[in-house]
C-alpha cells in the first residue's frame, strides 16, 4: 500500500510528467490558453492514460514477454509443440504494438462515449483524437513496462497519477496564461517564448519536491 | 528545381519545426542536456522523417483516406523500431542517455505532421527534400540548444572544456527548468532573426 502511495506522489509531484519528464508538452503549450479547456483536456488524458496503462501492461505481459504466461506459447503448447517458452520473445515489437493499441483504444473510447454518455462526450470529445499523438500516453506505457517494470496494480496507479500530474500542471499554466493576456510584454516574448519561461519557473518550483522523503 | 531548394532550406529558419511551428517539443527539451545527445536525437529523428516521407509519398495513392492515420503511424513505428535496435547495438551509451525518447519518436508531431501535411500531397522527390530540410532544422535546433545548456551548465561543448577551470557551472541549466528557460529565449531569438532577415513582423 505504501509503495503505491510513493508511486502516486512521485508521478504527480516529484517526477511530474510535464515539468520534470518532458512528456505531453504539445497539448501543454497548445491547450493551456483557457482554464475551461485545460480541465477538459486534463480529464480526457487521465481517462485514456488509465485505460492505456492497463491494456498495454496486459499486452506486454501476456503477448510480448517470453515465459509460461505468453499466450502464443500456451497455444503452441496446447497443440503439442515442445518449443521453449523463451522462444516467444516479441519485446522488440513493443513500440508498434503499443501505438496501434493506443490509437484503437482512443477510437473505441470515443465511440463508446458517443453512444452511452453523450454529455461526457460533449465535454471530452474534441480532445480525444488529439490524445493519440500525445507522447505522455505512449510514455507512460513504455515507463510501466520497459523502464520501471511495474506489476499490474502499480502500473494502473502510475497511469492515474501521471494523468493527475499532467492535469495539475495544465490547469496551473492556464491560470497564469489567462492573467498574462493583460501583462505588458516585449513583442518578441509574447505567446510561445513567455509560456516556456513560465514553465521553467514552475519546473523550478517542482524541483523542490525532489527533497520529499518518505 | 527551385521548389526542391526551397523545400530543403525552409526548415532551417522560416518554417523551423521547433522554433516556429512548435512541434516535437518533448524530445527537444528532454534530451538536450548536452550537444552530443541533441545531435544523436536529431539524426535518429531525421532518419525516420526522411524514410517515412519517402514511403508515404510512394504509397499515397493506395492509401484509403479514412484509415490513413493508422497506416502512417505503422510506417513510422517500423522505422522507429529499426532505429531503436540499431542504436541499442552500435551506440549503447547514447541509446541509454536518450532512453524512452527513442521509441517516443513515433509520436513526435513533426513526423506525423509532415506525413499528413506534405508527403501525402507531394511527389517522392519533393517529399524527400522536405524530410531532409525539416530534419536538418530539427537537428540544428537540438544541437544549438544542447550546446547552450552544456556550456552554461557544465562548461564544455561535445565534451571539450571551453570555459576554463575558474568557471562555476550553473547546474540549473542542465536540470529541467534550464531546458524551458533556454528554449523560451531561443524562440524569442529566432523571431528576432526572422524579422531581421525578412523585414516582416513575426506574429
Amino acid at each position: 500500500m505504501g509503495n503505491l502511495l510513493i508511486i502516486a506522489v512521485g508521478a504527480i509531484l516529484i517526477n511530474n510528467f510535464v515539468l520534470a519528464r518532458f512528456l505531453g508538452l504539445c497539448p501543454f503549450v497548445g491547450v493551456s490558453k483557457k482554464t475551461e479547456t485545460a480541465i477538459g483536456m486534463g480529464m480526457a488524458v487521465i481517462f485514456v492514460m488509465t485505460m492505456a496503462s492497463a491494456v498495454t501492461w496486459l499486452i506486454w505481459t501476456y503477448f510480448l514477454s517470453p515465459g509460461t504466461s505468453n499466450v502464443f506459447w500456451i497455444i503452441a503448447h496446447a497443440f503439442g509443440s515442445d518449443v521453449a517458452p523463451e522462444a516467444f520473445n516479441l519485446q522488440y515489437l513493443e513500440t508498434i504494438a503499443f501505438i496501434l493499441v493506443i490509437a484503437s483504444l482512443v477510437q473505441f473510447v470515443e465511440l463508446v462515449l458517443q453512444k452511452t454518455a453523450p454529455a461526457l462526450y460533449e465535454a471530452l470529445g474534441i480532445f480525444l483524437p488529439l490524445i493519440t499523438t500525445n507522447c505522455a500516453i505512449l510514455g507512460v506505457a513504455e515507463l510501466n513496462t520497459m523502464s520501471l517494470g511495474y506489476n499490474f496494480l502499480e502500473a494502473l496507479v502510475h497511469g492515474v497519477a501521471a494523468g493527475v500530474g499532467f492535469m495539475l500542471a495544465l490547469i496551473m499554466m492556464s491560470g497564469i496564461r489567462e492573467r498574462l493576456n493583460f501583462a505588458p510584454l516585449p513583442r518578441l516574448m509574447k505567446g510561445l517564448p513567455i509560456a516556456f519561461i513560465i514553465s521553467g519557473l514552475m519546473s523550478m518550483a517542482f524541483l523542490g519536491f525532489s527533497g520529499l522523503k518518505f | 528545381m527551385k521548389k526542391i531548394i526551397k523545400d530543403l532550406t525552409k526548415g532551417t529558419l522560416v518554417e523551423n519545426p521547433v522554433l516556429v511551428l512548435a512541434l516535437g517539443l518533448c524530445p527537444t527539451l528532454a534530451v538536450t542536456t548536452s550537444a552530443i545527445n541533441g545531435l544523436g536525437m536529431g539524426i535518429a529523428a531525421t532518419f525516420v522523417l526522411i524514410m517515412s516521407n519517402f514511403i508515404i509519398a510512394l504509397i499515397k495513392s493506395l492509401v484509403p483516406p479514412k484509415i490513413r492515420i493508422p497506416i502512417f503511424i505503422t510506417v513510422i513505428a517500423t522505422f522507429v523500431t529499426i532505429v531503436k535496435l540499431v542504436m541499442a547495438a552500435y551506440t549503447p551509451a547514447l541509446s541509454k542517455a536518450l532512453g524512452i525518447f527513442i521509441p517516443l519518436i513515433v509520436v513526435n508531431c513533426i513526423i506525423l505532421g509532415r506525413a499528413e501535411a506534405f508527403a501525402s500531397k507531394h511527389n517522392v522527390l519533393r517529399s524527400l527534400a522536405d524530410g531532409i530540410g525539416m530534419g536538418f532544422g530539427f537537428t540544428v535546433t537540438l544541437v544549438l540548444l544542447g550546446a547552450f545548456r552544456e556550456i552554461l551548465g557544465g562548461g564544455s561543448v561535445f565534451g571539450f572544456n571551453v570555459m576554463g577551470s575558474a568557471f562555476k557551472p550553473a547546474l540549473l541549466m542542465i536540470l529541467p527548468p534550464g531546458a524551458f528557460l533556454s528554449l523560451g529565449l531561443m524562440v524569442a531569438g529566432s523571431r528576432w532573426l526572422l524579422e531581421k532577415t525578412t523585414g516582416k513582423e513575426a506574429s
